[in-house]
């Protein structure tokens, strides 16, 4: 028996660098997600901000729109954030903030402390939502097309390099589709 | 040019470190002593040319050489000097760059000051280290080349993330990194030994300097790092549980571990075996920690993807060096020695407690960090894991630690008596219980759990004073011989205390911090006046002003408790044109009782402005704790470097432990 103690630290190895190998090659931006090419869920959400709009679906249709799930308890978040701010402030498309899993005074005060790049706010605490999205850590952004169907998934922050190769193009496109 | 120079020095440093990878290994293997005193040659020169090569992207940084991609991709010359400067490795080739640096430093350090360790040893120990290098030297070379043109040259730099335009970008990854891979040492040493396959614990009393150095600049640097985020983040965190965070806390419980098991090792001669598997662990989890954060995105598992090549490169390197060193282990383990049988309760048994407790401990940060990929690769459905994943896990088996750590110092080794060891706890009891009940009956209201980690804290610290005035006899001989006996105590028992005192001091600003915070957001503007903790706050003016590359605005907030002016803060919110990005450096007034913490938000509609405040008790506490630990790592390692020194000059090392301060350890009353 005491000879096949070493043999232990090796076998868990062997599974954990499987486990890694797989995790390389299972990229999690390729994964297609299951909203993709699907009309946006249902789904009416409550203010964050006090005094403004909530979010809905219907606000959604007509435009080409980002939703991006955020969290003020989420650190990628604050990194994306000066991205989306910029985005806003060059009116290049508009975005909606989903403020997950997260009470919307901490995700109002977030907001107000950050500044806020989105035209309507809707607060998800009980990750309602963002379950029927798939979301599985944020920051995420759908980018959802004129009649309201997700067209792409981004996970992980929106980096300038993001917008410029990624979404800019994809977004213009869209805007071009009747 | 000088970006020419850099890939030549690179280029030579990798065919430096591949024949200090093979020709020491071989001089050992046949007892050729010129070929073993190779090694030192070799690693003072693979250093230097990596030193060399690191110069020379710095000074591309300095002058802002746009031709280089990496220097374009992330610096601007609007910026700061020392931001250019520490703006070399706030980047992935950078960074890698600082990675090699300091694993070929301390691969240098065993050449120039190791020449107490047997030739043999050294020279295996040297061949390791020179094929770690190797082995990341290519990385760089084939993924990550930092000296790749860029042409034509931009006329500007794309400028640095502003988060990291900040004085602990300078100080914080280097210590880290001065940690986690001076944790190769221990690897290195590790494999040797087993390679060596002599049944004695000599390696570990060679390899503890290093060990020691290298646990004592990871405690730094994740004390920084925390420090940083702090100040830097504006909502007043200092520990988010995040992967990357994780990442540098993993190692940092193995090479705890480690330090303590290498302990027993060393003294008793026994854990032989043990010591050696925590060695290759250690370092197989700053390589791990290395892979997670590398590709670009800081802060997330997401991060994996990012550029797959790098990933799988660094992967195979992983599977070679923790696949390699355990299969070696499997192979030869059983050549190293046994050591002398000890009771439950005793000293050894209590180091066996605390290796017990931190591998489990480690265990759940592992899983908190990898389960998520572990259900993703299975189900395919995405979680994430939460701080509450870590409240209920590792809280109270960190909890368990600490009652732990108060009773191992204090006891004998071999074998130690229970009725004997109770009455020996009794002050440290004393003082714990005593905490937890006054605090529980003024903070009913808050639940008993703050009231147990502040006993616990109370426990800790005054136990670990008891490790001086036990040792001195404090109250058994008169008070003038006991001063006398703790002066002459060796400056390892001062480490122990000033580590396990700063892990209290950590645990008693936790517990405050998190428990009593107060913390407020209001929109105020020029004149305005709220309350908050007790104090009127005034909010005076706010005035635009210009940095090097940014834009301020710097509110001034009065604070004045019962019409007394308490302080002056002036938090500011910084603008990067560069990048068209807002940071906010917070405003802190600290003090020995908390922190009391001002961020300044955006400017409303209505021309107000957001003020967030935050009432931190204790919280200066936490980076007290962790640099009293620091300080107790580098008293351990300038014990153990002057012993290192007596037996350079000494000739002829002495096999069983016989310095004046392991006589002394060993023989604790």
């Amino acid at each position: 028996m005491k000879r096949f103690l070493p043999l232990i630290p090796i076998v868990l190895f062997a599974v954990f660098a499987a486990a890694m190998y797989f995790g390389l090659k299972n990229d999690p931006r390729a994964l297609p997600s299951v909203v993709v090419n699907k009309p946006m869920p249902e789904f009416n959400l409550a203010p964050v901000l006090p005094g403004q709009p909530g979010l809905a679906k219907a606000d959604l249709v007509g435009r080409v729109s980002l939703v991006n799930v955020f969290g003020s308890w989420c650190g990628v978040c604050v990194e994306e954030h000066p991205t989306l701010l910029d985005l806003s402030a060059r009116k290049a498309v508009a975005i909606y903030g989903v403020d997950w899993k997260d009470s919307p005074a901490e995700g109002a005060a977030w907001l107000n402390q950050r500044g806020n790049p989105f035209t309507q706010v809707g607060s998800d605490q009980a990750g309602r939502l963002a379950l029927d999205l798939g979301v599985s850590g944020a920051p995420e952004t759908f980018v959802v097309d004129k009649h309201g169907r997700v067209r792409f998934k981004q996970v992980g922050a929106i980096t300038p390099d993001v917008w410029r190769d990624t979404l800019g193009p994809l977004v213009a496109k869209l805007e071009g589709e009747p | 040019m000088t970006a020419e120079i850099g890939r030549f020095a690179l280029m030579l440093a990798l065919m430096i470190s591949a024949a200090q990878a093979i020709l020491p290994m071989l001089g050992a293997h046949r007892r050729d002593a010129r070929l073993m005193a190779f090694a030192d040659a070799a690693a003072i020169a693979q250093f230097a040319f990596i030193a060399l090569a690191f110069a020379c992207l710095v000074r591309s940084f300095l002058v802002s050489d746009f031709s280089l991609e990496v220097v374009a991709a992330n610096s601007h010359t609007a910026k700061p000097f020392i931001y250019k400067f520490s703006g070399t490795w706030g980047n992935h080739e950078g960074s890698m760059m600082l990675w090699v640096l300091i694993l070929s430093l301390f691969g240098a350090t065993v050449g120039a000051f190791g020449r107490a360790i047997p030739l043999t040893l050294r020279a295996r120990v040297l061949s390791i280290q020179g094929l770690t290098g190797l082995g990341f030297l290519a990385f760089i070379i084939a993924t990550s080349d930092p000296f790749a043109r860029l042409i034509p040259a931009p006329p500007q730099g794309a400028g640095l993330n502003p988060l990291l335009q900040d004085p602990g970008l300078a100080s914080h990854p280097p210590f880290l990194y001065l940690g986690y891979v001076g944790f190769s040492t221990a690897f290195s040493f590790a494999i040797a030994a087993l390679i060596e396959g002599r049944s004695d614990a000599l390696w570990v009393r060679y390899a503890r300097p290093w060990i020691l150095a290298a646990w004592t600049c990871l405690t730094i640097g994740i004390t920084l790092g925390s420090l940083w985020a702090y100040c830097v983040l504006g909502w007043g965190g200092w520990w988010f549980w995040d992967p990357v965070e994780n990442a540098s806390l993993m190692p940092w419980l193995f090479g705890t571990a480690l330090v303590h098991c290498a302990l027993i090792a060393e003294r008793r001669q026994t854990l032989v075996k043990w010591t050696a598997l925590l060695g290759i662990l250690t370092f197989s989890m700053s390589l791990i920690g290395t892979f997670v954060v590398r590709s670009g995105v800081l802060t997330s598992v997401h991060a994996f993807a990012v550029d797959p090549g790098r990933g799988s490169f660094i992967l195979a390197l992983i599977v070679g060096f923790t696949g390699g060193g355990l299969v070696l282990f499997g192979l030869r383990s059983h050549r190293l020695g046994e050591g002398a049988p000890f009771a439950l309760l005793s000293r050894e048994g209590s180091l066996v407690f605390n290796n017990f407790m931190l591998i489990t401990l480690l265990a759940t940060v592992f899983l908190g960090t990898f389960y998520p990929l572990a259900i993703d690769l299975l189900t395919h459905d995405k979680i994430s894991v939460g701080p509450a994943y870590y409240n209920v896990t590792f809280m109270p088996l960190a909890a368990l630690l600490m009652l732990g750590m108060v009773a191992g110092p204090l006891l004998k080794w071999r074998e130690d008596r229970g009725r004997e060891v109770l009455r020996r706890i009794g002050p440290a009891a004393a003082a714990g219980g005593a905490i937890f009940l006054l605090v529980l009956v003024f903070n009913l209201s808050k639940g008993p759990w703050p009231a147990a980690g502040l006993g616990l804290a109370a426990w800790l610290i005054v136990g670990s004073v008891q490790i001086i005035t036990r040792r001195a006899r404090f109250r058994q001989v008169p008070l003038e011989q006991s001063i006398r006996m703790a002066l002459a105590m060796p400056k390892s028992t001062y480490g122990v205390v000033a580590a396990h005192l700063g892990l209290g001091v950590l645990m008693a600003g936790v517990i405050g911090a998190s428990t009593w915070k107060l913390e407020a957001t209001f929109a105020m503007g020029p004149g305005e006046t709220k309350t908050f903790a007790g104090r009127e706050v005034r909010l005076l003016t706010v005035e635009p002003g210009r940095g090097p590359n940014f834009e301020i605005e710097r509110a001034v907030l009065e604070f004045s408790r019962d019409g007394h002016l308490e302080t002056v803060l002036s938090p500011e919110r910084r603008f990067y044109p560069e990048r068209q990005s807002t940071t906010t450096k917070a405003a802190i007034r600290t003090g020995p009782v908390g922190n009391l913490y001002a961020a300044l938000g955006d400017q409303g509609d209505d021309g107000r402005f957001t003020v967030r405040l935050y009432d931190h008790p204790l919280a200066p506490w936490i980076w007290f704790g962790g640099a009293l630990m620091a300080i107790g790592g580098v008293l351990a390692f300038s014990g153990e470097w002057s012993l290192l020194a007596i037996r350079r000059r000494a000739p002829r090392p002495a096999p069983v432990p016989a310095s004046p301060a392991a006589a002394s350890q060993g023989a604790a009353p």
